[in-house]
């Protein structure tokens, strides 16, 4: 780690009584605080535009639940007071504030679409949020270490391989829109697949750190590149079938792409060889070639992708419909938006879920989702950030994996949004309505907080950036 | 690891510009293409959104939009329905629009580039935006007694100011109720369109600007003016005098309409062959001419194209090319030759004007919603097709046809009136059609035309005839107009 030597010899001649003030846990928490209340203040703002656009008054309903959900995340907050004073102080709001929006957006089509009770996804979004915001606690409280999760590498794995088969299990998976990735409880469904990557980050992260010299320190030399042993070949591989069979028997292209992608950028970190990344793609390319010739449903999603606008792909049963709707719904929004509650984004399918960023859009236009996507990026960078001041391997590439997951996914969504890939059924962090991605990105929140706080306390002064 | 990590940071943040890129691309390079497409709903909804203009006669309202309390936001209402259907046309959810909700739709959805400032305005308080008024040259008072005028018959009446070209009244009937099929109930409208669409009577067709008729007789107007312009005829210019004719090359004879010669004498003159309306004199001096002049007379009255009123009309047409049994047949309005309503009131109104053919409009101004004024009306030319001499010969044949020739139904008490009818066969068997045109006063600004036209003889197959149908109806309407 010469890079760290090198941060603290500098440290010693730069500006430390102002890093220390900084660095200062107190300061740090009403840091966070301020900006939590901010984050509040624009959420209540949204929900207020959106009630006086469409019903030309103000509920107090709404208000009154967000209120126990605030509450939930100043016992967040409070809780790392006490716990992780040191903790990342932009995470926590930028999440609250990406929650918030999400929240309002999904109120307002609850509005337009007149879902009421638990039929209104907005409600159900509380809820789910609200479990988040216990479980974000919870983890806190549980994960005093994050580095002691290295010693539950293969329960880690052991645990995603279990929440990965449970939407196979017979009478508890069920199938939505051809996927099967959900499990049925009670009245909840819910996503394991969702979890699923914070269990792979793990077990990646602590596979990686153990084998990291033979995968990396191995191999013949080619075209100026170093490649791996064949009895190497076995943990690429491995994830490579899983995601297939993601794809293939759930029929969950974003989720396969996703776990594939993490897996990929978590081996290049921990081995620095381009090899393996270009091996990668090439498995990547292979199977995408093998799923268009033999999925029709991936076949449709590229079909979909290329050739939009044909009026016979946009009138076929699960053609380019939805995705032309989202584009139609970007465009009438504009540079500045329709303004909340004042655009159709109901009209677009799933304009909830999926195609929330695509609502966003619409109503807030190009500037609201700039602005969006630079919080997303901030999160992401955070956590990045993380990632550089680590002292050990492990958390090192944990964080840097759980960092790229967030900014992954949000790729993958936006990215079929938008139509630069083919579209993937994922939902936008924080944003989507769904209860399991919420919870598995308030979990990724709580984890990034414990790394980052567990560096801090470690003797020594953090990366300037 | 801190080099990968930094790599890795690299290719996150190119993700996130290669999203913002395409959302800009999206939102801002290709809204206008996306707008347009016509599978967007958005646009659609969009344009019940905004409050429509209002389309007014003078002080009357004809079609307004009214805040409701459903997705749409507004109603649009008309008055008067049936009378106004065809000036005002229909503005549907999904089944399209038409007359001035249709031509005017950018002046009255406040899109129009011209109404600029009313859009940013609306962009900056977030109002919908508020469309311009059209006005109309309409008098609410003629249209009401055209329409009354005209009765149960199938047919239309058209009212201009000579000197300007205004349009006064235009009458359709059957009439349809756009209000029908403004509702926000798609099946009722669509139910209403359909019946609409199969009434055998046509009630969608706009008459006056879209219903060609072969002219008959009322296009002896247009021949005499080819014979008077070419210098080789005056009113006094004379044919044989005969009560039927055998047009040569064929066993196709013509006959005057009642069979007899066209009044007492051997020879006839023009002037009295107008005047009587007869076929058989008129077929002679139009194969005397030869049809080309016949031709290029027609089409400076408006022949072969069409207005912008700003509804487009039919073109009314004759052939560019006849034979001379052909060229006799067109010379009373026979043949392949047929006319709108409103061509035939044009021709009306040249001759009114001195010769002076002034461009049909129904548009008096557009005022934005902030009553600044966008358009105002400035009457324009079209074209000069005859002489103001051969003009008043024309007007001295009409008033005798009107004072004591085949056109006595029109007569007015102290007042001059000009005018001609045409009973036009529409083929062995078929009812006639039944026309009047013409104007008044002769003397003395300003000047009013008048066509009516009646289609289906009136009810009494090939027994009725212009003046006993037509005229009266349009003695009534010239009555009204002229009291103001």
């Amino acid at each position: 780690m010469s890079n760290q030597a090198l941060d603290a010899t500098k440290a010693d001649t730069g500006p430390i009584p102002r890093m220390m003030r900084i660095r200062e846990p107190q300061r740090m928490r009403n840091v966070e605080l301020g900006l939590i209340l901010v984050a509040f203040g624009i959420s209540a703002l949204a929900l207020v535009l959106v009630q006086l656009a469409t019903m030309g008054a103000v509920h107090a309903g709404i208000f009154a639940m967000c209120a126990i959900i605030a509450a939930l995340t100043l016992l967040v907050h409070v809780c790392l007071r006490f716990v992780a004073p040191r903790a990342d102080a932009l995470i926590v709001p930028i999440a609250v504030m990406l929650n918030g929006l999400g929240i309002a957006e999904i109120y307002r089509i609850d509005l337009a679409l007149e879902n009421v009770g638990w039929d209104s996804l907005a409600i159900r979004q509380i809820a789910w949020t609200a479990l988040a915001l216990a479980a974000t606690v919870g983890v806190v409280l549980v994960v005093r270490s994050p580095r002691s999760l290295q010693r539950y590498t293969y329960t880690a794995g052991l645990i995603a391989v279990i929440l990965l088969l449970l939407p196979m299990v017979p009478g508890l998976g069920v199938e939505v829109n051809g996927a099967r990735v959900w499990i049925q409880l009670g009245a909840l469904t819910f996503q394991p697949g969702e979890i699923a990557k914070i269990a792979l980050a793990v077990f990646f992260a602590g596979y990686l750190v153990q084998h990291r010299d033979s995968l990396s320190m191995v191999g013949r030399r080619f075209a100026g590149l170093r490649f791996p042993r064949g009895r190497d070949l076995g943990p690429i591989l491995a994830v490579w079938v899983l995601s297939m069979l993601v794809i293939v028997f759930q029929r969950d292209l974003g989720t396969g792409l996703l776990y594939f992608g993490l897996f990929l950028v978590m081996l290049y970190v921990a081995t620095g060889r381009l090899s393996w990344v270009l091996m990668g793609l090439g498995l990547f390319v292979a199977g995408a070639l093998a799923a268009n010739q033999f999925l029709s449903y991936v076949r449709d999603r590229f079909a979909n992708w290329y050739d939009a606008f044909n009026p016979g792909i946009f009138n076929a049963d699960g053609g380019s419909y939805q995705l032309v709707q989202g584009l139609f719904g970007m465009g009438h929004g504009g540079l500045f938006g329709t303004g909340l509650g004042q655009g159709m984004p109901y009209i677009t399918p799933v304009s909830q879920s999926d195609y929330i960023i695509a609502s966003l859009a619409e109503e807030l236009g190009l500037v609201g989702l700039f602005a969006i996507l630079c919080l997303i990026v901030l999160l992401v960078s955070r956590g990045a950030r993380i990632g550089f001041a680590a002292t050990d391997d492990f958390s090192k590439l944990l964080s840097i994996g759980l960092a790229f997951v967030i900014a992954w996914q949000t790729f993958l969504v936006i990215g079929g949004v938008t139509r630069i890939i083919p579209l993937t059924g994922l939902t936008t962090p924080f944003m989507a309505a769904g209860g399991s991605s919420l919870v598995a990105n308030w979990m990724i929140v709580a984890i990034l907080l414990r790394l980052s706080d567990a560096q801090s306390r470690v003797p020594r002064l953090v990366v300037e950036s | 690891m801190n080099r990968e990590l930094k790599r890795v940071s690299v290719v996150m943040l190119i993700m996130f510009l290669g999203l913002l890129g395409a959302a800009t691309v999206i939102q801002v390079a290709q809204a206008d293409s996306l707008a347009s497409d016509g599978r967007n709903t958005r646009t659609l909804y969009d344009s019940f959104r905004a409050q429509r203009g209002p389309i007014m006669a003078g002080d009357t309202v004809l079609a307004q939009s009214i805040p409701v309390d459903d997705d749409f936001r507004f109603l649009r209402q008309y008055a008067n329905p049936l009378v106004y259907a065809p000036i005002t046309g229909f503005f549907t959810l999904n089944q399209g629009l038409s007359g001035i909700e249709s031509s005017e739709n950018s002046y009255l959805t406040g899109n129009n580039s011209s109404q600029f400032l009313e859009q940013m305005n609306s962009i900056l308080t977030g109002r919908p935006t508020q469309g311009a008024s059209v006005n109309l040259t309409i008098r609410p008072d003629v249209q009401q007694v055209a329409w009354d005028a005209l009765g149960d018959y199938q047919g239309a009446v058209v009212v201009t100011e000579v000197g300007t070209g205004k349009i006064l009244a235009m009458v359709s009937k059957p009439s349809f109720d756009p209000n029908l099929l403004a509702g926000h109930n798609s099946e009722a409208v669509i139910d209403y369109y359909d019946a609409l669409d199969n009434d055998p009577s046509e009630p969608l067709i706009n008459r006056p600007i879209g219903a060609l008729n072969p002219p008959g007789s009322t296009f002896k107007l247009v021949t005499a003016a080819a014979l008077l312009e070419s210098g080789r005829y005056t009113p006094e210019s004379t044919v044989p005098n005969l009560a039927r004719l055998l047009l040569p090359g064929t066993d196709v004879e013509i006959r005057n309409s009642d069979s007899k010669t066209c009044g007492p004498g051997e020879q006839v003159s023009l002037f009295t062959a107008v005047s009587l309306s007869c076929n058989v004199p008129l077929a002679q001096f139009g194969m005397a001419l030869g049809y080309k002049p016949i031709v290029d007379m027609a089409k400076k009255f408006g022949f072969n194209q069409s207005f912008d009123v700003p509804m487009t009309t039919a073109r009314s047409y004759i052939p560019q090319v006849m034979d001379e049994p052909q060229t006799a047949l067109a010379s009373f309005g026979q043949f392949d030759v047929r006319a709108t309503p409103l061509q035939v009131a044009l021709i009306s109104a040249a001759i009114a004007n001195g010769g002076i053919e002034m461009y049909p409009t129904l548009i008096e101004s557009i005022t934005a919603s902030d009553l600044r004024p966008i358009s105002a009306f400035t009457p324009r030319e079209y074209s000069r097709p005859i002489s103001a001499e051969t003009a008043a010969q024309i007007t001295a044949m009409m008033q005798s046809s009107v004072s004591n020739g085949a056109a006595t139904n029109a007569s007015i008490d102290n007042v001059s009136v000009a005018g001609k009818t045409g009973t036009a066969e529409n083929g062995p068997g078929e009812p006639y059609t039944l026309w009047f045109t013409g104007f008044a006063p002769t003397t003395g600004e300003p000047k009013y035309a008048i066509t009516v036209v009646v289609e289906n003889g009136g009810g009494l197959g090939t027994n009725g005839y212009g003046n006993l149908i037509a005229a009266p109806i349009a003695r009534a309407v010239l009555e009204a107009v002229l009291q103001k």
